[in-house]
Formats: structure tokens, C-alpha cells, sequence
């Protein structure tokens, strides 16, 4: 069975699916009208233009595409049992023992086609016994074919060797042999076949992928297990405008569920049916995966608040999100207390009430210009990488914007003689520098001016880190300009 | 000046005696563009790797820049909280008191905002003695009016001390340390020197040598402030 995503563009217009290549995009995918056109996917969309000025590029989501293929798996149990994916465009569904409960094969494949449709989908199915011999007629056979238990042969005999799910330099290899339909590969003596490719995997291995089709040899469906969804819900007899009642129940019954099922959750989605029809949440997350209810609990202290009840709410329900499995570890014998799981706690707490990006771990980075020295990642992820050894000294705080100082008396070496920085008149009594920071090409605007940090001390001893933009005449701007940055302890 | 001699509020920073809690320290300095507070209270911190939880509300942040990293003396984390308001400052400092894996907290409240009084200090430094981590807050444009806080100090730059290499360029910093009212200990003035290679402030009585005080090393007396 084979699906394709039909954003229903005109069927007449030749529109492809790109992806970034090594030498720019590449075609993912093309439509009918395209492949009519000549156009291969995975050649370049330059090239295809040229053959077909008219084209339509679109950027595939193939991440997308996997996802949504892989909830297709899911919602194709509605037919059969076991359904795994197959490729990136496959589903394969064991249907043994479901057909009948559809009227028969022929019916359960109207019934599938009809349902996907409804979905907006094409498919092209095919029924066979093994996997192999499904794939190669759904892709290669009539429409809905249908193959009995001893027909593989008959049905598999005039299609292309393609439909042996081999690779491109082998598919190569049996066309220059002559050997153009899978008939023709079946009628070649087994022991030639086996000889030939001895050494080939599975991949590129005609003989082995030939067995699979027949049947000879064995390739079951092996089905994965969605994941169960955890929710628990309040039903209330009257509408009421306040859930906060409820939540410590909600948080101990979904921890409850959470603990049998040995996962922890990340998110929570806290969600009021209003008698109105109308639907408010509230989403709360954590740093790590928990499974605490007076932890969950405390994460909505101050948002549920903000729920509008309008009209009052008569429906809670409380569902888990981004579930990981944890496991209960215990840090030390004489049961200590976990400083880890206290510091995630209190992060969660933090960002619960003023938001994810009011808290933030500074790490350093590979720079010399001071304000990208220093990026700003989230509180507990994994440090990228580790920043450069400062030599030379740095203040103590940064100011995120650079201020400018008004020169009252310059001097032709060295920071200014006095000058003024908000307002008050500092006069430079010692000064140590220049350290010269050089604009980074690969980043900065043509145009940008070097930089000269001195570390002045004034009259009182408040020690300032100062620079002059740019030097007289660079050919980048008028006279250079004095910025204050930083301040020394 | 004289010789270097420790006070017993400063004996063995870093590497405290068990015997004496954490708490809650203000400090006030001199200019809200003086970094020497920062620099002093980063000082006194213990030697651990533990992250420091530092918040700061939007005109400390505006007026006197963010905690850059490069300079600390030492490379632990730090997790930074970026607020704008005061409550919250208090609030978020509260909530990481509760969290014995910090190494310590640090907060910086602009002026002298209506949330700031008596009992605000008061559970700030109830709840840095009960979970044993060291608290600072530096208050900017602030006046010293009531406060819990059990040492409370007024930090101010000094001209440098010369540099070992180069008579023009400034050398170790030199900060005026006046601990106006004390809980534990005895409220004095001093001029401190701090010695970046050796992340240690070296103290000098600000009155240079006198006598040894006959009430030195007895039991600290309580201080009006």
C-alpha cells in the first residue's frame, strides 16, 4: 500500500517536492504531470527546470511526512491488528483473519481507498501474501490487485525488476544483464543467482528479496504499540468557576496512571469544557520528567487564574504530555535527599511563574567580542561546548547595550583625559590597554569598526572598561566614538 | 599600611567554620555603577561548584548591567532569573532558598520598592538559615532602612592598588568595606584588597594599626544599626 500527501494542487501543473542536497535542492517528490515531464526525483531543481521552465517547487517536511505516516500506522488499525510502516511511504497491514469481517478482500480495499480519501489521500493497494509480493503490486501492479496464496508467481512474473525493493546500483546491474521483469530473474537457474551474489546483502541481494516475495522465505509484520494516552478527567455535576478544588485529585489520579505505566511526564494540559461549547487550557512544563502530584500541582498555583470561566466549566481534564519513561532512583543508602531532582523542581517552578525565557543559564562561547562571548541557553540543557580560555582580564558586569561617553579632553594615546557617562564627569587618573578586538568578518556587516578596550580607573576609583569604535581616517565612519561596556569589581 | 589581620565576621571565608549558618547578608553600594559589591559578596561565597541562582529585576539590569561571566573569579553555573519587578525578585528568591543545591543566592533590587520591609528580609533570612545557603542582596539608589538582613554592609571602590608590572595601569582592587550593623559580629570599617589569582581579600583596618581591641575574640556583641 502506498500513500502520497495531496495538497491538491491542479493535477495538470507539474509541481515537485524539494529537498536540500549536497549541491543545492534536490527533488523529493514530483506529481504525475511531472513525472510525465521527465522529471526524476532526486535530481537537482536547477537541472528540472531547465527541462521544464513551467515547474512548481515546494519544500517537502519530510520529518513531517514520517510523523504523520507513522499516526497513518495507528489510525489503520481500524482494519487489522498488526500494522507497521513500511519505507517512508508505506504502510503494510497483516489483514490474515480480518478480511472476512469487511466482506472479503476485494471490499475491505474499496472500503480502505474509500476511507483514505476521505482523509485526502491517495493510495494504491494491493493485497498479496507475503510482503514482498504486496509491495511490488501496489506499486507496480493493476489498481486493488488482489493475489491469491499460489498466484506470486503469475502475478509477480511480468513486473519490473523494481518491484524487487532493490538498490539503485543492482537494479543497474540486472538491466545490463538483461534480465528486465521479475519473470525473467525466476527463470534464471537458482544456483547462477546464488552464485553471483553470494556476497550481496539484503539490499542488493536479487535471490534473497525474490524469496521473500515468494514467500520462501520469512519477513513478519512486526506491529509497534501506541502509546497509551494518560488523562484523567472530572466530570462535575453543576458548572463551577474555579477548578482549583480539583487539581490536587486530578495530580494524584494521573500520577497514579503514570506510576503503573513506570513513565514520567513533561507537560501537562489542563483543559475546561465550558457549558457555552467554548474550550479554554492551560499548559504547564517541566525541566525533567515527573511523576510528583504536590510538584505538578504547585506548577499551576498562579495560572489557572487566568482561565476565562465565563459562563462556569462542568468538564475538567488533566492530560500528560511528552511521557519518558523514569525510573524511581535512589541517590544514596542512607536515603538522602536528591539535590538534582531539587534543583529541576525549583527550575520548573521559576519558569512555571515568569516564563521559560526569564530563566536562563549563561554559557561561554568561542568569541572574542565580549557580548557574544556569552549565549543564553536554557537552565538545564546539555553545555554545547566549552568556551575560550580568557586570558586577559574582564569586568565583572556587561551592559547589554554599550553606552557613549561624551569626550571632554582626548589625547592622542590612550582613553580620553575626561570624559562624561551619565551625566557625571569622570577623569581618568589610570588606564591599562589598549586590547584591540577585531570585528568578525564572518558575521559582521561590511563596514563594522574594530574595537579598542581600555580598563580605566577615575578619580574615585571606579574602574570602567572602555572602548573607542574604529581609529581616525579606517574609511568606515567619521571621527571614533567612545562606548562604555563594563565595569570592573 | 599595617599588618593584615582578619576580623572574625571575615575569618576563613570560602572555608568557613561548620559552626556558623548562611544567611541573609545586605550589601549596599556606594554608586549603582559600583561593581565592587558584586565583586566583594562573589568573594565570600563558599568553594563549592554548586550553581548560584541570581536574580535580578529590570533596572539593576538596565542601569548596572547583567553578572557578565568571563569576569567571575570562578567558573560555577549560574542560572539567571530576568524579572521586573520587586515582588518578584523577593519571590523567586524565596522559592530558590528552599533548594539546598544552590551554592547561593543572589538578588539585586533596585531602590527602595514597598515589597522590600521588615518581614520580606525577615523570611529571606529565615529561610537562608534553615537551608544553609548564603544569601545576598545588593541593593542599588537604596537607603538603609529597616531590614532583617543579619549583616549588612556598605561597599565602596578605592583607587587600586599600584600594579606589580606597569605604574600606569590599575592593579588589585581596593574596595572601603563598612559593615554597618551586624548580627554575629562586631560592626566595623575596613579597606580590603582583593587578589583575583587567589580569589581572597586580604583586609586592612581602615584606620590603619591600632591596638588590639581587649573585647576582640570574645563573644560577638549585638550592634544597633
Amino acid at each position: 500500500m502506498r500513500e502520497r500527501q495531496g495538497d491538491a494542487p491542479p493535477d495538470d501543473v507539474p509541481v515537485v517536492l524539494a529537498r536540500e542536497g549536497q549541491h543545492g535542492p534536490v527533488i523529493h517528490a514530483a506529481n504525475r504531470t511531472a513525472r510525465i515531464e521527465g522529471i526524476l526525483p532526486g535530481s537537482r531543481v536547477v537541472d528540472m527546470r531547465a527541462i521544464c521552465p513551467e515547474l512548481q517547487v515546494a519544500y517537502a517536511d519530510v520529518a513531517g511526512d514520517h510523523a504523520a505516516l507513522d499516526r497513518l500506522v495507528l489510525w489503520a488499525r481500524r482494519w487489522c491488528p498488526w500494522t507497521v510502516r513500511d519505507g517512508n511511504d508505506g504502510i503494510i497491514l497483516d489483514t490474515t483473519g480480518a478480511d472476512h469481517l469487511w466482506g472479503g478482500e476485494a471490499a475491505m480495499l474499496i472500503e480502505m481507498e474509500t476511507q483514505l480519501s476521505l482523509l485526502g489521500l491517495t493510495a494504491r493497494l494491493a493485497v498479496a501474501p507475503t510482503w514482498g509480493a504486496a509491495w511490488a503490486l501496489a506499486r507496480f501492479g493493476p489498481v486493488r490487485a488482489i493475489c491469491g496464496p499460489d498466484e506470486a508467481y503469475f502475478k509477480l512474473g511480468p513486473l519490473p525488476v523494481a518491484g524487487l525493493r532493490l538498490d539503485n546500483s543492482t537494479l543497474l546491474l540486472l538491466r545490463r544483464l538483461g534480465l528486465k521483469t521479475i519473470g525473467a530473474v525466476m527463470d534464471v537457474p537458482r544456483l547462477s543467482l546464488t552464485r553471483r551474489f553470494v556476497k550481496a546483502g539484503l539490499q542488493a541481494n536479487p535471490l534473497m528479496r525474490l524469496d521473500q516475495a515468494m514467500g520462501k522465505q520469512a519477513e513478519p509484520v512486526s506491529s509497534v504499540d501506541a502509546k497509551p494516552v494518560i488523562r484523567v478527567q472530572a466530570r462535575l455535576p453543576e458548572p463551577i468557576f474555579d477548578p482549583t478544588p480539583y487539581l490536587p485529585d486530578l495530580c494524584e489520579d494521573l500520577c497514579e496512571q503514570l506510576k503503573q505505566a513506570g513513565q514520567g511526564c513533561r507537560r501537562l494540559h489542563l483543559t475546561v469544557y465550558k457549558t457555552d461549547g467554548d474550550v479554554s487550557h492551560v499548559d504547564v512544563a517541566t525541566a525533567a520528567p515527573t511523576r510528583d502530584p504536590a510538584h505538578l500541582h504547585s506548577l499551576f498555583r498562579d495560572k489557572v487564574e487566568r482561565i476565562n470561566p465565563g459562563f462556569g466549566f462542568d468538564l475538567i481534564t488533566l492530560a500528560a504530555g511528552a511521557v519518558e519513561e523514569m525510573q524511581d532512583k535512589q541517590i544514596c543508602l542512607d536515603g538522602g535527599s536528591d539535590d538534582d531532582l531539587h534543583l529541576t523542581r525549583l527550575i520548573d517552578r521559576l519558569s512555571a511563574k515568569f516564563g521559560p525565557h526569564a530563566v536562563t543559564r549563561p554559557v561561554l562561547r568561542q568569541s572574542h567580542v565580549p557580548e557574544r562571548a556569552e549565549a543564553q541557553i536554557a537552565a538545564l540543557a546539555a553545555h554545547p561546548d566549552k568556551g575560550a580560555v580568557m586570558t586577559k582580564e574582564r569586568p565583572l558586569r556587561l551592559l547589554d547595550h554599550p553606552e557613549e561617553v561624551r569626550v571632554l579632553y582626548a589625547v592622542p594615546e590612550g582613553p580620553p583625559a575626561q570624559f562624561i557617562w551619565r551625566r557625571q564627569t569622570h577623569r581618568v587618573a589610570r588606564y591599562a590597554g589598549p586590547e584591540r578586538i577585531a570585528p568578525e568578518w564572518w558575521k559582521d556587516r561590511p563596514g563594522t569598526r574594530l574595537r579598542d578596550y581600555f580598563k580605566v580607573e577615575d578619580q574615585t576609583g571606579q574602574r570602567l572598561w572602555l572602548y573607542r569604535e574604529g581609529l581616525h581616517e579606517d574609511g568606515r565612519g567619521g571621527n571614533p566614538r567612545w562606548f562604555v561596556h563594563g565595569l570592573f569589581a | 599600611m599595617g599588618s593584615l589581620r582578619m576580623h572574625k565576621a571575615l575569618v576563613g571565608q570560602g572555608k568557613r567554620p561548620a559552626m556558623v549558618p548562611h544567611t541573609l547578608s545586605e550589601a549596599f553600594p556606594s554608586h549603582p555603577t559600583d561593581a565592587s559589591a558584586v565583586g566583594f559578596a562573589l568573594s565570600r561565597l563558599p568553594c563549592t561548584n554548586a550553581p548560584i541562582l541570581w536574580v535580578q529585576d529590570r533596572l539593576s539590569r538596565k542601569e548596572a548591567g547583567r553578572p557578565a561571566l568571563a569576569g567571575m573569579p570562578t567558573d560555577r553555573p549560574v542560572i539567571m532569573v530576568d524579572l521586573s519587578r520587586a515582588a518578584d525578585v523577593l519571590w523567586a528568591m524565596e522559592d530558590g532558598l528552599r533548594c539546598r543545591s544552590l551554592g547561593a543566592v543572589i538578588g539585586e533590587i533596585w531602590g527602595d520598592p514597598p515589597s522590600l520591609d521588615f518581614t520580606a528580609t525577615k523570611r529571606l533570612a529565615m529561610r537562608a538559615e534553615a537551608a544553609d545557603v548564603p544569601c545576598w542582596l545588593i541593593r542599588r539608589a537604596a537607603s538603609p532602612d529597616l531590614s532583617a538582613a543579619r549583616d549588612r554592609w556598605r561597599i565602596a571602590s578605592l583607587p587600586s592598588a599600584p600594579h606589580p608590572h606597569d605604574a600606569q595601569a590599575p592593579g588589585a582592587p581596593r574596595w572601603t568595606l563598612d559593615l554597618f550593623r551586624s548580627r554575629r559580629a562586631k560592626p566595623g570599617q575596613w579597606m580590603a584588597t582583593y587578589d583575583r589569582a587567589a580569589d581572597r581579600v586580604d583586609l586592612t583596618d581602615a584606620a590603619g594599626d591600632r591596638t588590639l581591641d581587649p573585647r576582640e575574640g570574645a563573644a560577638g556583641r549585638r550592634a544597633a544599626g
